[in-house]
């Protein structure tokens, strides 16, 4: 069991950032957007290609967050521009994305074990190994500056009024508030730090693949909401707090669940029973207490 | 009153579902000019265009081709909403709609005192904003000054419309709209908003259109009235001509107008705004 809690803890803090895109999206402005599982490879993309051709990682790692701004870009601006659906303009962007990605990187895996990485760089320059452990360091500073700007940036004129548009849009536009302005924004920093996710963990596991962004939107929701509901958080930094918490409750129970012998395979499952099981939680409570029930919301 | 003109409404008309079975003309050919200092007071059946006509006032849609919405001479009728927001404040019949119930009360205020101005990345909650958030709230003599950290969903509708009301006209908007904005409140807290309303209006000099379901109302608040019908406004009483009259008084009027016998109970019978569902 040596290094599970370790191993959860980085995972936790990588996969912490696609969850605070995915938080962005869902929660803070209530745009459902399922063009993350496309932005999280095509980060690893952007990041291995430019490495491999031996682009700087640090600078590799941050053209990754542009593109996936860009894809966000792309998908709000269908939304906003098009008058798409928020579901359909996500799904539509995945799709695409998924070409994309295989255009960047001209093959499905691009192994990154051989290069010089971000990790790498950042223990050279404290002299130190490249270890599990440091693996933690960097990416606690890195999720710290993150929150920091984010704790910053959502207390802000413009945070609030992103924040407002998923709550009242037609509040917002009636305060003189671009309600598609700000939904852009949110879009595109979401896709942002999940297609930052993508570059850092690709550089992490040693190779970029096509497929890696599978279940990703299921990955972010579930961290979401069992942060939520274990931490039950009252004021933007403790929710931004909860997410990244959240994401480490996720990895240490699927870590827990294959030391435990559960196939690989099964993962996914697992992952979907999970989230069942925390949504259903408040709603069995209120049966218990006999408490009323909203009726079954759909988005 | 001066006589200049804030708001002109020129031959302004909306069809909704046009081309289909479902096609209504919800305003037909409008034209109305408000001058600065005009408390307005609507009222009209169910369906007559009044929340149409403020939608257009407000650019949620656009009117016509040709009509024209002016405001302080400049044609604003192709602007998008959050433009016309610069000049316009808004309550909204719903309590719900002119407040964001998962954010606190500072934080709704914030949102309100940028209206008309870019949205940086300056801290939006600060000191000097909270006083004057206090100061704001005071008035109201609902307490929420010491629950300025309070989510805006934990508060009552009564107080949520009160809050809808500071937050419509503390950046001093050219024009405050205001529909049937106590219509879904008990007869007390529609009394206590009503009155505030009033005080508001009076104390920043505001020009208002307030659109009412209830003909005491009417006539009660304001120094103008228009009776609306089918699309068209078919009464325009000014301060004198509205002096004395009673409700049947307007009963006739509206018979006479319209040609139509005066059907909607309603807003005969209650003495405040009835808490009817209406579509909106
Ligand atoms: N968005 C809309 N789509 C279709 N029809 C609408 C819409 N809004 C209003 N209408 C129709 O326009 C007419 C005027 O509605 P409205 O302005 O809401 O009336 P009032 O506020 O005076 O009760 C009604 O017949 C209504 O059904
Ligand atoms: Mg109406």
């Amino acid at each position: 069991m040596g290094n599970l809690l370790p191993v959860s803890f980085y995972e936790g803090l990588a996969y912490g950032l696609v969850a605070l895109g995915v938080y962005i999206t869902f929660r803070v402005l209530a745009f459902p957007d399922l063009t993350v599982d496309g932005s999280f490879p095509l980060g690893g993309a952007v990041a291995a290609v430019l490495i491999i051709s031996g682009v700087n990682p640090w600078l590799a790692t941050v053209v990754a967050l542009i593109a996936g701004m860009c894809a966000g870009l792309v998908t709000s601006l269908l939304n906003t521009a098009l008058r798409i659906n928020a579901l359909l303009a996500g799904i539509l962007m995945m799709v695409a994305l998924y070409s994309i990605n295989l255009m960047i990187m001209g093959r499905s895996n691009i192994p990154l074990l051989r290069e010089v990485t971000v990790f790498d760089q950042a223990a050279q320059l404290f002299g130190m190994e490249t270890s599990i452990t440091f693996s933690i360091i960097f990416m606690v500073v890195l999720i710290i500056i993150i929150l920091a700007i984010l704790n910053w940036f959502l207390r802000t004129d413009i945070g609030l009024a992103l924040r407002a548009t998923g709550d009242n849009e037609q509040m917002v536009r009636g305060l003189g508030g671009n309600t598609n302005l700000t939904t852009i924004m949110g879009v595109s920093i979401s896709n942002g730090l999940v297609a930052l996710a993508g570059a850092i963990i690709a550089q992490n596991q040693g190779f970029s693949d096509v497929g890696m962004g599978i279940g990703m939107i299921v990955l972010g929701l579930a961290s979401v909401i069992i942060g939520e509901g274990i931490f039950r958080p009252r004021n933007i930094t403790s929710i931004l707090l909860a997410v990244v918490g959240g994401a480490f409750a996720y990895r240490l129970f699927l870590g827990i669940a294959l030391r435990l012998g559960l196939p690989p395979t099964n993962l996914k499952l697992m992952t979907a029973v999970l989230v069942v099981v925390v949504l259903a939680i408040p709603y069995i409570r209120k049966k218990l207490r006999h408490e009323w029930i909203p009726p079954p919301a759909r988005m | 009153m001066g006589n200049h003109s804030l708001l002109q409404l020129i031959k302004v008309n909306k069809v909704f579902c046009r081309g289909t079975i479902d096609e209504v003309t919800a305003l037909d050919q409008i034209n109305l000019d408000v001058s600065i200092g005009d408390f307005i007071t609507v009222i009209g059946s169910n369906g007559a265009g009044k929340t149409t006509l403020l939608n257009i006032i407000a650019g949620v849609y656009p009117p016509e081709r040709g009509g024209r919405i002016i405001v302080n001479g400049r044609n604003i009728a192709n602007l998008s909403e959050h433009r016309h927001a610069q000049y316009i404040g808004r309550v909204y019949q719903d309590p719900r709609t002119g407040t964001a119930a998962k954010m606190t009360i500072a934080e709704n205020l914030s949102l309100a005192i940028m209206r008309g101005q870019s949205r940086g990345i300056n801290t939006a909650i600060t000191k000097q904003r909270k006083q004057l958030f206090r100061e704001a709230l005071v008035p109201l003599g609902l307490e929420l000054e010491d629950r300025l950290t309070a989510l805006v969903g934990t508060l009552s509708g009564g107080q949520r419309q009160a809050l809808s009301l500071v937050m419509a006209t503390m950046s001093k908007p050219s024009l405050l709209l205001l529909d049937e904005h106590t219509a879904t409140l008990d007869p007390k807290t529609a009394r206590i908003v009503l009155d505030l309303t009033e005080m508001i209006i009076s104390r920043e000099k505001m020009t208002a259109i307030m659109v009412t379901h209830n003909m005491e109302l009417a006539l009660r608040y304001g120094n103008r009235l228009l009776m609306m019908h089918k699309g068209r406004i078919i009464v325009d009483l000014n301060q004198d001509q509205r002096r004395n009259l009673t409700v049947s008084n307007l009963v006739d009027a509206f018979e006479k107008a319209s040609g139509e016998q005066f059907a909607d109970d309603s807003v005969l019978l209650s003495s405040v705004d009835p808490a009817t569902k209406q579509k909106n």
